[in-house]
């Protein structure tokens, strides 16, 4: 509870420091945002995706990349505003859905020159969970008829040679 | 008189490539130990059926056409072309089964893509991909990158003669050691080597960026394999961006330029060989080579500003030229930024390096240095006949492992060899144009397909025409056999067709 309501506090925090364009700004998805990479240089934009894979911590920041279905981008945040995350996609989860609102960098000056997206505050969307995968029993008919096939082909071999 | 293949020849091809096919049902049981371990049962139920379906169509070849006789010239050649075709087929069917790529076709262009060390992909939500498929498809390309066919034949067979001809076909004519067999396996001795060496610093760099242990060393595992066979392959969609790393990419470019390099250059440097280094008319030209088409990539993306700082242009711009020249196809960008950002200059400049490639007798396609260096050599030859009198003799030579003076017989090999790449870097532009997409997408796009490099501006996608999929596969397949396996099961065809 302690945890949530100091996130809570970041975020109100955070929120102070954001021009008042960005308050207005609209979500953009990652192909647009790597198509007009230039037009949104610099940008205060807000982005929406799972995040993927691993959450690279570096020192007090992380990279952590969000995925909205089309692209994955990289996102630099501060390490404190994604304590809570629970889940990262892979193909045993789904990840938590991020909104995160910050300055899109089309080649950016700090990490050499990679297409990505500095947060200022992020917002949890959905939650992340285990993918459910139930065994799949056509695929184990189709392998237990098939080994049928390889068996029927071996005693066949076997008769032939006698 | 065109001579009609006899039912004999048929059933020599028919054997060693049942051979070949059961070792493909053995490379099959890696993934599945690997699934067992992270316990994803789904995947390792795919990659049963996939080897089950493998055993039966291998056991039949071999059974049906049992012989004890040794493969022809012609029948190895045509073994060769098949057994890819075959490889092709029978590995994606594991990857369709997993429901991430959306026809079987694009099962195929990717499985095609691997053992040719291309790394052009059509997978969907890679992101999400079990660790059983995304390892099947990293381990394709350190098959591929090796010769399928040598591989089956050098571990299932004790020995053949055969085997160089299937050694050659598979597009290498260079002997390490005195017996194919042995060639093969050393060329298998650096390879697991360098993996061991490479999963480890590459693990332990992701351990220190962040990563967790269990997917560092995998990640470490799968970029090395598909980096060292200049393949391009990575575990996440991303590709090398994900790490968001200056020591990755640095790792990753050492890994690159040492899968690019002739192995007969490893085995020189391995036996304390070291001035070979700077003698070897590959090593030479391919320095020279890389420093002109940066040369050009760099003023490019200073033309248009770009990247701001210098030291943004030199990581991205040395990062995407040493993937192209080295025709592995790792990126830092997103596929869209060539075209958007890159400018016209600078993607000229990768399509030279694309189309030039790496070495022979290395896991790297494109026309190859030798051959770059055989026609500057060949020209420079002409020139000095120009100029000297008419009585003047004139020798060439070059130093390639051992001096050897340049004759016509070596110039027109190289020179029908490029020759026939770059017919075959213009045709696949042509299909490109013909549904539509413009001229340097489209020659971008074929120039990475032909020469295995696997760089994409966009145009490889799913949605792409199916024949455009088939096109980029039969240039995969054309470029990394360099061309005789093709030219040979041609004309096994016509002599089907029309013999007599």
């Amino acid at each position: 509870m302690k945890i949530k309501f100091r996130l809570f506090l970041i975020i109100i925090f955070m929120l102070g420091f954001i021009p008042s364009g960005m308050l207005w700004a609209q979500g953009v998805s990652s192909n647009e945002l790597i198509k007009n990479a230039k037009a949104y240089d610099g940008k205060l934009v807000v982005y929406t995706g799972e995040v993927i894979g691993d959450v690279m911590r570096r020192g007090q920041f992380a990279w952590i990349n969000l995925n909205d279905g089309d692209n994955a981008l990289g996102v630099w945040v501060d390490a404190a505003l994604i304590k809570n995350l629970n889940f990262t996609g892979n193909y045993k989860s789904q990840g938590d859905v991020l909104e995160v609102a910050g300055q899109f960098h089309a080649a950016c000056l700090e990490h050499g020159g990679d297409l990505d997206l500095h947060a200022q505050a992020l917002r949890l969307v959905n939650n992340g969970r285990f993918t459910k995968r139930g065994i799949n029993f056509a695929k184990i008919k189709l392998s237990l008829i098939l080994l049928g096939v390889l068996f029927f082909i071996w005693i066949l071999n076997i008769f032939k040679q006698k | 008189m065109i001579l009609k293949p006899r039912l004999e020849d048929l059933k020599i091809i028919g054997f060693y490539l049942g051979k070949i096919i059961l070792g493909l049902a053995c490379a099959m049981l890696l993934p599945v130990i690997l699934g067992l371990c992270f316990w994803e049962l789904n995947p390792v139920l795919d990659f049963s059926i996939g080897i089950v379906i493998t055993v039966i169509f291998g056991l039949l070849l071999c059974k049906i056409c049992y012989t004890q006789k040794d493969l022809n010239w012609m029948q190895g050649m045509v073994v060769v072309s098949l057994s890819w075709i075959a490889a092709m087929i029978l590995a994606a069917i594991p990857l369709y089964l997993s429901g991430h790529w959306k026809f079987f076709l694009d099962a195929c262009f990717e499985t095609m893509s691997g053992f040719t060390t291309t790394g052009l992909t059509l997978v969907q939500d890679l992101d999400h991909l079990s660790y059983t498929h995304n390892f099947w498809r990293h381990l394709g390309p350190f098959i591929g990158g090796q010769g399928i066919a040598i591989i089956a034949l050098s571990f299932l067979l004790k020995g053949t003669s055969g085997a160089f001809k299937v050694y050659v076909g598979e597009g290498r004519d260079e002997k390490l050691l005195p017996n194919v067999i042995n060639t093969s396996r050393f060329i298998w001795l650096i390879s697991v080597t360098y993996l061991i060496i490479g999963t480890i610093v590459l693990g332990v760099v992701g351990i220190c960026i962040g990563m967790k242990p269990t997917n560092a060393f995998f990640h470490g595992a799968c970029i090395f394999m598909a980096g060292f066979d200049t393949a391009g392959f990575a575990p996440q969609s991303q590709n090398i961006l994900y790490y968001h790393s200056l020591i990755f990419e640095v790792i990753t470019i050492a890994i690159m330029i040492v899968g690019s390099l002739n192995f007969n250059f490893h085995y020189q440097l391995w036996m304390g060989n070291r001035k070979e280094t700077w003698k070897n008319i590959e090593s030479r030209t391919f320095f020279i080579s890389i420093m002109l088409t940066f040369f050009i990539v760099a003023i490019g993306l200073n033309q248009l500003g770009v990247y701001p700082q210098a030291i943004a242009l030199f990581r991205k711009g040395f990062f995407q030229l040493i993937s192209a020249h080295t025709t592995t196809g790792y990126m830092t960008i997103y596929a869209k930024q060539f075209i958007n950002d890159w400018g016209n200059l600078a993607l000229f400049g990768l399509i030279c390096a694309m189309a030039l490639g790496g070495c022979i007798c290395s896991t790297a396609g494109g026309i190859k240095m030798l051959r770059v260096g055989i026609i500057w050599k060949a020209l420079k030859q002409d020139l000095k006949k120009i100029i000297m009198p008419e009585s003047a003799v004139i020798m060439e030579k070059f130093h390639h492992i051992k001096d050897v003076f340049l004759e016509d017989k070596l110039i027109r090999s190289a020179l029908t060899i490029t020759a026939a790449y770059i017919i075959l870097y213009i045709l696949g532009a042509l299909v490109g144009m013909f549904y539509g997409y413009p001229f340097l997408e489209s020659l971008f796009e074929s120039t990475s397909a032909a020469a295995n490099v696997g760089l994409s501006c966009g145009i490889t996608d799913t949605a792409m025409p199916a024949v455009l999929k088939i096109t980029y596969i039969l240039q995969m397949w054309a470029g990394r056999l360099e061309f005789m396996s093709v030219f040979t099961i041609l004309g096994f065809l016509i002599a089907t067709l029309e013999g007599k």
